[in-house]
């Protein structure tokens, strides 16, 4: 069975973001990037089917400049067999980076796509369900369990208040959230083998945009607040700012 | 020029974020004079006619048994028909579990752009303008759209309501097949322990961290919570220690809140705890640690050991709350 996981290359979480010349992007100057973190669930899962199955091929693909080669290879150490590198060398909106994923994924014809619920650099949660609609495959976004029986998948996500269960027949598309499992850490193995792993570069295939950025900017920042007390003699006085300053209480 | 609103029901109810979605519309049609209309798609009218109050002036419905239960592929269906049959500028939904689900697959399926999680919306010579939270909300992304309508997913909490009291909606029935049986199938919605409200949703939010020292301390913050009627939530470092759910973890990997008041206790602050709450109205920050980031963004602070602090400010609210 093949399996693809869609995999992009992020600014680490902890950088502190400052806007490029453009006025319209981040800034990478001193960026750490790294594999988005949601995509680590994602390639776990994957590797979790292949070795519960015994057999089959789980193919990583990312879309992105030449640095994204990095990033690929974290999840060839982790386990994956091969991957394709999209070569991009300018942001996309989200459907574009669908559409060029979908160009490449409908032709490996994957039992199951997997994808992280959304990227923590754009935060836009739209690239695996619009993924979903292009491939013409059932997807369920956001999960937080999966099971897989034959051809049927039985998966949890949570919605406000609950969490609803879905039975899916394969081939499908599932995007992962934090807790669908524990991704493993590459082992110095894995590493190894890694650089021995294909990663086939080719052009991506981009349409046309659908969003245009207009601005990036730093929010403003929260003016600073104060502190009220120490200990329980603070109490009181926190207590009177919130109900007679603030309101909120 | 209209604004077509996705209105969100489960088990037969309207859910606030459509309500907060219409107060939008209502916003940006004065600025585009045009109507605001809502669809809804439901196995029984949920009481559309009463979203006149909300600020929609008619109301499509697609009234099918496949809608007791959220069903994808289907709702894509009536929003495209909904699409079509308006012509709309703007297409809104909330950015909620459904519409986080949802907004893509219709952007996708009608080749739109579409702007998630949107924190604020503007009209600049005739276009539109929508600005969303990047990196975790450390920076603010303003985009426009190539074609229209612009499809908008709003950030739950962030926009008003309005109240159009006595208003009614004109009520049209949205007519259609809806596709073949949804291959993806929702089979029962398992509800959540003690039926504890989302912390998306919450006014108040009183979170707890490592220095909560073990998951059977969090009693604490449950009588806090409420005294003050809060939803409790947590930091990564206790979900991951297994003391609290994943889903009460507040932060970039968990939720993004926009609460009136976050009340962070025993947190440090790191960026990516910050990314899920900075956005709240009121922050305040409990820590024994006087140099602890959560200071930098708190409006409140109060430096001291919880075990001390929060029960006296439990006391505290409950004595407020018997005077007022
Ligand atoms: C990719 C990635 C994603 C992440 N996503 C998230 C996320 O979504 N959400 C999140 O929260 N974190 C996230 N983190 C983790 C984050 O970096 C921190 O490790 C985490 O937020 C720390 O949790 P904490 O504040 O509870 O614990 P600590 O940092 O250990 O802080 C405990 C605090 O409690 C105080 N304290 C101790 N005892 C007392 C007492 N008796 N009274 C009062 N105060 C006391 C201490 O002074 C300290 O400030 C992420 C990290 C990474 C790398
Ligand atoms: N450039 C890309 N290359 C490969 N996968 C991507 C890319 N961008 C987004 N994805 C996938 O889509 C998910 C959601 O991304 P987003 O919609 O941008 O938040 C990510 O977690 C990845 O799995």
């Amino acid at each position: 069975m093949i399996q693809v996981v869609c995999v992009k290359q992020v600014a680490d979480t902890e950088t502190r973001v400052k806007v490029a010349g453009d006025g319209k992007s981040l800034d990478p100057a001193g960026v750490t990037w790294i594999l988005n973190p949601y995509d680590e669930f994602a390639v776990e899962q994957a590797l979790r089917v292949k070795e519960k199955a015994g057999a089959g091929e789980v193919i990583v693909i990312s879309m992105g400049g030449a640095g994204v080669a990095t990033t690929l290879r974290n999840a060839l150490a982790m386990g994956a067999d091969r991957a394709i590198h999209l070569r991009s060398d300018t942001a996309a909106d989200p459907l574009s980076v669908a559409r060029a994923l979908a160009a490449e994924i409908a032709a490996l014809a994957p039992r199951l796509v997997w994808l992280g619920k959304q990227a923590v650099d754009d935060d836009a949660a739209q690239v695996g369900p619009m993924l979903a609609e292009l491939l013409h495959v059932p997807a369920v976004t956001a999960i937080a369990t999966f099971e897989l029986e034959g051809e049927k998948a039985t998966v949890e996500r949570e919605i406000e208040g609950g969490r609803e269960v879905v039975e899916v027949q394969l081939p499908a598309l599932f995007t992962a959230d934090k807790g669908l499992n524990e991704p493993r850490y590459a082992s110095l193995k894995g590493i190894m083998a890694a650089k021995k792993k294909p990663i086939e570069e080719k052009p991506a295939v981009l349409g046309d945009p659908t969003l245009d950025v207009v601005s990036l900017a730093l929010p403003p920042a929260r003016s600073a607040g104060r502190i009220v007390g120490q200990g329980v003699d603070g109490v009181a006085e926190l207590v009177r700012v919130l109900h007679e300053e603030a309101k909120v209480i | 020029m209209s604004v077509l609103v996705f209105i969100e029901q489960r088990d037969g109810k309207i859910r606030s974020v459509s309500r907060e979605a219409l107060g939008e519309a209502v916003r940006l049609a004065e600025k585009l004079s045009g109507p605001v209309v809502a669809v809804c798609a439901a196995a029984a009218d949920p009481g559309v006619a009463a979203l006149g109050e909300a600020g929609a002036e008619r109301a499509l419905l697609a009234s099918d048994p496949r809608f007791a239960l959220y069903d994808a592929e289907a709702t894509v269906a009536v929003v495209a028909a909904a699409v079509e049959a308006v012509r709309p500028d703007v297409v809104l939904f909330a950015a909620s579990a459904m519409g986080r689900d949802l907004a893509p697959r219709v952007a996708a399926r009608l080749g739109l752009g579409l702007a998630s999680d949107c924190t604020a919306l503007a009209v600049e010579g005739g276009k539109l303008r929508a600005t969303r939270p990047v990196f975790a909300g450390k920076a603010l992304q303003t985009v426009g759209f190539v074609r229209t309508p612009a499809l908008v997913s709003l950030r739950p909490k962030v926009f008003a309501p309005v109240s159009r009291t006595g208003r009614q909606a004109n009520v049209e029935v949205l007519a259609g097949a809806w596709g073949d049986p949804s291959r993806a199938h929702v089979v029962r919605v398992a509800a959540a322990a003690s039926g504890k409200a989302d912390l998306t949703e919450s006014e108040i939010i009183v979170s707890g961290g490592r220095g909560l020292k073990g998951p059977e301390n969090f009693a604490l913050l449950d009588q806090l919570a409420a005294a003050l009627g809060a939803t409790v939530g947590a930091s990564r470092a206790v979900v991951d220690a297994g003391w609290r759910p994943h889903s009460d973890q507040v932060g970039q990997t968990g939720k993004t809140v926009s609460p009136k008041l976050y009340v962070a206790v025993g947190i440090s602050g790191a960026i990516q705890h910050l990314a899920g709450m900075s956005s709240s109205r009121c922050i305040v920050a409990i820590n024994k640690d006087p140099d602890a980031p959560i200071f930098k963004v708190a409006d409140y602070g109060l430096v001291g050991d919880l075990f001390e602090v929060v029960p006296a400010l439990t006391e505290a609210v409950q004595k407020l709350n018997a005077h007022v």
